[in-house]
């Protein structure tokens, strides 16, 4: 399956999002996610499905204004 | 001090967290300035180098209170998937809620982000608007269940201070039970110690102090030039006139001519 995780291009043979996440790097990392411009909340990670070409967001804290 | 969404702030000192030389340097202008809120945001996180981890740890250590913002956001479907995203991650449900109409002035759209601050309102949050001095625009905003208004002073990053003292009055004026905030466009102490003249609750900066060759002590000249403001205003000054008066007394003048 190819996705798009924070715009650069991924192949996995992983389902769920939780697993992609762990998969890149970001077990146990303080991120918020979002699929296709949707929220995910870190208690549908495990049950999120994805699908061929869907878009990932995550995102951390950072320097704001 | 008036109470945002029920916490009662130590002081009306809001500073950023963006821009700074380094993050010792951020941590040592945050221990300078007293401020008692660091606004925060979100960005995309490598799995790599995760530096937004580094990022939280440094924020959290400060001992402030926390308000996320949506800067960057131009939609309001943008708008609130990141502040649900910044609730999560942050675990308050407080948000600088910005939503950009313009890009040379970073003017918000004040019709998104009407419709932004209703729909996240009614989830629970606790909104802090970026709007500008435009009251029925702030009325619309109140409708939509915001507690505090934070209308600009100037263009984001501008420096320019207060461009409508006329209109920032006004808004006091007419909002006297509302928590305001002048947050964007100040470039030195003086202006946050005219916004806290005119009455505002709290100033909300970031460019002027990362951006000074002395982060750390531009945040002190602000942390003081914030409590000016407000002792001038609690010692009640006095009113202009057209005309001069002496201050020193014309009785007991000698005859000299």
């Amino acid at each position: 399956m190819n996705l798009l995780l924070n715009g650069d291009p991924i192949s996995t043979d992983a389902e769920t999002l939780d697993t992609v996440l762990a998969e890149n790097g970001y077990a146990d990392a303080t991120v918020a996610t979002a699929v296709n411009g949707d929220f995910v909340p870190v208690t549908l990670r495990a049950t999120h499905t994805l699908t061929d070409g869907d878009q990932i967001e995550v995102l951390a804290p950072m320097q704001g204004g | 001090m008036r109470d945002f969404y029920g916490v009662t702030l130590d002081n009306g000192f809001m500073l950023g967290t963006a821009q700074y030389p380094s993050p010792a340097i951020l941590a040592d202008a945050f221990k300078r300035s007293g401020a008692s809120v660091a606004t925060v945001s979100l960005r995309r996180e490598s799995g790599q180098d995760r530096a937004g981890q580094d990022f939280w740890a440094l924020i959290k250590d400060l001992g402030v209170h926390i308000l996320p913002n949506t800067a960057g956001c131009h939609t309001v479907k943008e708008a609130v998937t990141t502040a649900h995203m910044a609730r999560e991650v942050f675990g308050t449900k407080w948000i600088k809620l910005e939503v950009i109409g313009e890009e040379d002035t970073l003017q918000p759209d004040v019709f998104g982000l009407s419709e932004a601050a209703r729909i996240l309102s009614e989830d629970g949050f606790e909104v802090f608007p970026y709007c500008t001095e435009d009251l029925v625009v702030a009325g619309k905003l109140v409708d939509a269940g915001c507690k505090v208004l934070m209308p600009w002073g100037a263009p984001i990053g501008s420096g320019q201070g207060l461009n409508n003292v006329f209109g920032l009055r006004a808004m006091r004026a007419h909002f006297p039970d509302i928590p305001l905030v002048v947050d964007a466009g100040l470039g030195l102490p003086s202006h946050a110690t005219q916004a806290m003249e005119l009455g505002y609750d709290a100033v909300l900066l970031n460019t002027a102090v990362a951006k000074a060759g002395d982060p750390a002590l531009m945040a002190e000249a602000f942390a003081n030039a914030i409590k000016a403001g407000v002792q001038a205003r609690e010692s009640d000054p006095m009113e202009p006139r057209d005309m001069a008066a002496p201050s020193t007394p014309v009785i007991g003048k000698a005859f000299l001519s």
